[in-house]
């Protein structure tokens, strides 16, 4: 069943859908406990360290941060091995184009593989500037607070969150509809409710992640 | 009515090909896309120059055969095949696009006429009931509920024309693979190879060499017969549902 799946446009999509959804669903955990700055320091940084100690007893310190890790390495490379793979087999199904070009789908489908990789790229600085703290100036180890409010002081680090931030909203919207379809829980009457449903995940997904940096450029966080 | 046509010109399959500008006076509104390449075709021809190849046959959209992408369109500005498509939806003086079809499963055969063998493998690899076909069965033996035929219909109503292919960036056959599977799959006479017709279908799609989904949804709008995006969603769920079944490797 496995090589079936791997070996088809279809089971491939599948992957990605599967792989997207278990992203997406950490992005919202993600986002929602970001928002916990909003209450300060000693909670936000209080909610930090209970990320270290979650499942203990039963796991060890750090243990389930690592399964989560662990799980959305296996996500990541899996959605974009399959979405590489499809994309050159999308490209070479159409080796000579159309002389005549029109605009085509909508602006959130038509960005779906470049937002990806610029996504990808986000995750890749995000993870050097918060995670491993080696791109983010005056950052103190155990600090995430103050780390936080450290990046969103420069210029730079407002403006690649915020810009990848609208890049993802745009990626979710598309990607999320698209994975009810490619899991075949989408039908004609149902359609609008699931497009609706996107657009709501996405908005209030980027909005929310949004809201950090805003916070700390107005003041509200300090 | 005056208009520039800019027609895709190609010799063979092989030879490279070039849009070739021709202008043509006194078209009528009235007249039908393919009427006006008749009509250009006939001056071509006394003029001794090669008459452009185009498919046509029925020419009442309901055979499947024309196919031009006109103005980046398949099938042109309406809904409706290039045979039904009238020149009251031009204005006088436009310059109009003609292409063929592209996709790498349908290779340009000459001009504007594409190779579409590919859809005939597709059905080849399971759009396909298995019956005995001698004596007519009685008619009450197998009821259709209406829903079920009325279903059936609605995707029964694809003429394999590959304006889906054509209209997709993707050069993607899903909107086709999957108006047959659910045509077949709505009846009960259909239900026997509901697993396999799904799996090879799929599987003679790929091997095709067409792109994959991307849900772009323009396949669905360039569709002549309507045909819906959420047919794709039903063939998806009906894959994975044979994929879980068969037990395939």
């Amino acid at each position: 069943m496995a090589r079936n799946v791997w070996d088809s446009t279809v089971g491939k999509k599948t992957v990605m859908a599967v792989s997207g959804l278990v992203m997406l669903l950490y992005l919202l955990v993600h986002m929602l406990g970001n928002l916990k700055i909003f209450f300060g320091p000693s909670d936000y940084n209080g909610y930090a360290h209970w990320l270290r100690t979650l499942g203990e007893p039963a796991l060890h310190y750090e243990w389930a941060l690592w399964i989560i890790r662990v799980v959305l390495v296996a996500s990541v490379v899996a959605h974009i091995v399959t979405a590489y793979q499809l994309s050159r087999r999308d490209i070479r199904a159409r080796p000579v184009g159309y002389v005549h070009r029109r605009a085509r789908a909508t602006y959130a489908t038509r960005t779906m593989r470049w937002g990806g990789v610029i996504l990808a790229l986000f995750i890749v600085w995000h993870l050097l500037d918060l995670t491993t703290l080696t791109v983010n100036r005056n950052a103190q180890p155990g600090h995430p607070y103050q780390n936080v409010e450290a990046t969103f002081h420069t210029w730079y680090g407002d403006v690649i969150y915020i810009v990848a931030m609208l890049a993802l909203g745009l990626h979710v919207r598309h990607g999320l509809w698209s994975a009810a379809q490619t899991l075949g829980v989408g039908s004609r009457s149902r359609d609008r409710a699931l497009k609706t449903v996107a657009t709501v995940v996405a908005v209030v997904l980027a909005g929310g992640f949004i809201a950090v940096p805003v916070g700390v450029m107005t003041g509200t966080v300090h | 009515m005056r208009l520039t046509l800019r027609i895709w010109r190609q010799k063979n399959a092989t030879a490279p090909g070039a849009m070739k500008a021709y202008d043509i006076d006194g078209v009528s509104p009235d007249m039908s896309f393919l009427e006006v390449l008749d009509t250009l075709n006939e001056k071509l021809t006394l003029e001794g120059e090669d008459p452009v190849a185009f498919d046509h046959d029925c020419r009442e959209g309901i055979c499947g055969a024309c196919s031009l992408v006109i103005d980046g369109q398949a099938h042109g500005p309406e809904r409706t095949t290039s045979c039904q498509l009238h020149m009251r939806s031009f204005r006088d003086g436009d310059t109009i696009d003609v292409e063929p079809w592209r996709a790498a499963a349908f290779p340009v055969v000459r001009d504007l006429v594409v190779d579409r063998g590919a859809f005939d493998r597709i059905i080849q690899a399971g759009g396909y009931v298995s019956v005995p076909t001698g004596s007519a069965p009685e008619a009450h033996a197998t009821p259709v509920p209406k829903a079920d035929a009325d279903r059936a219909f609605e995707h029964a109503e694809c003429i394999g024309c590959g304006a889906c292919v054509a209209a997709c960036p993707n050069g993607s056959a899903m909107l086709f693979t999957s108006a047959k599977v659910n045509h077949l799959g709505a009846l009960p006479q259909g239900a026997p190879e509901r697993e396999t017709r799904v799996l090879d279908m799929v599987a003679q799609m790929d091997a095709e060499g067409f792109g994959g989904c991307t849900l772009t949804g323009e396949c669905a709008t360039a569709c002549p017969k309507g045909i819906p995006l959420t047919s794709i969603t039903s063939m998806n769920r009906e894959w994975l549902r044979a994929t879980r079944k068969s037990g395939r490797r």
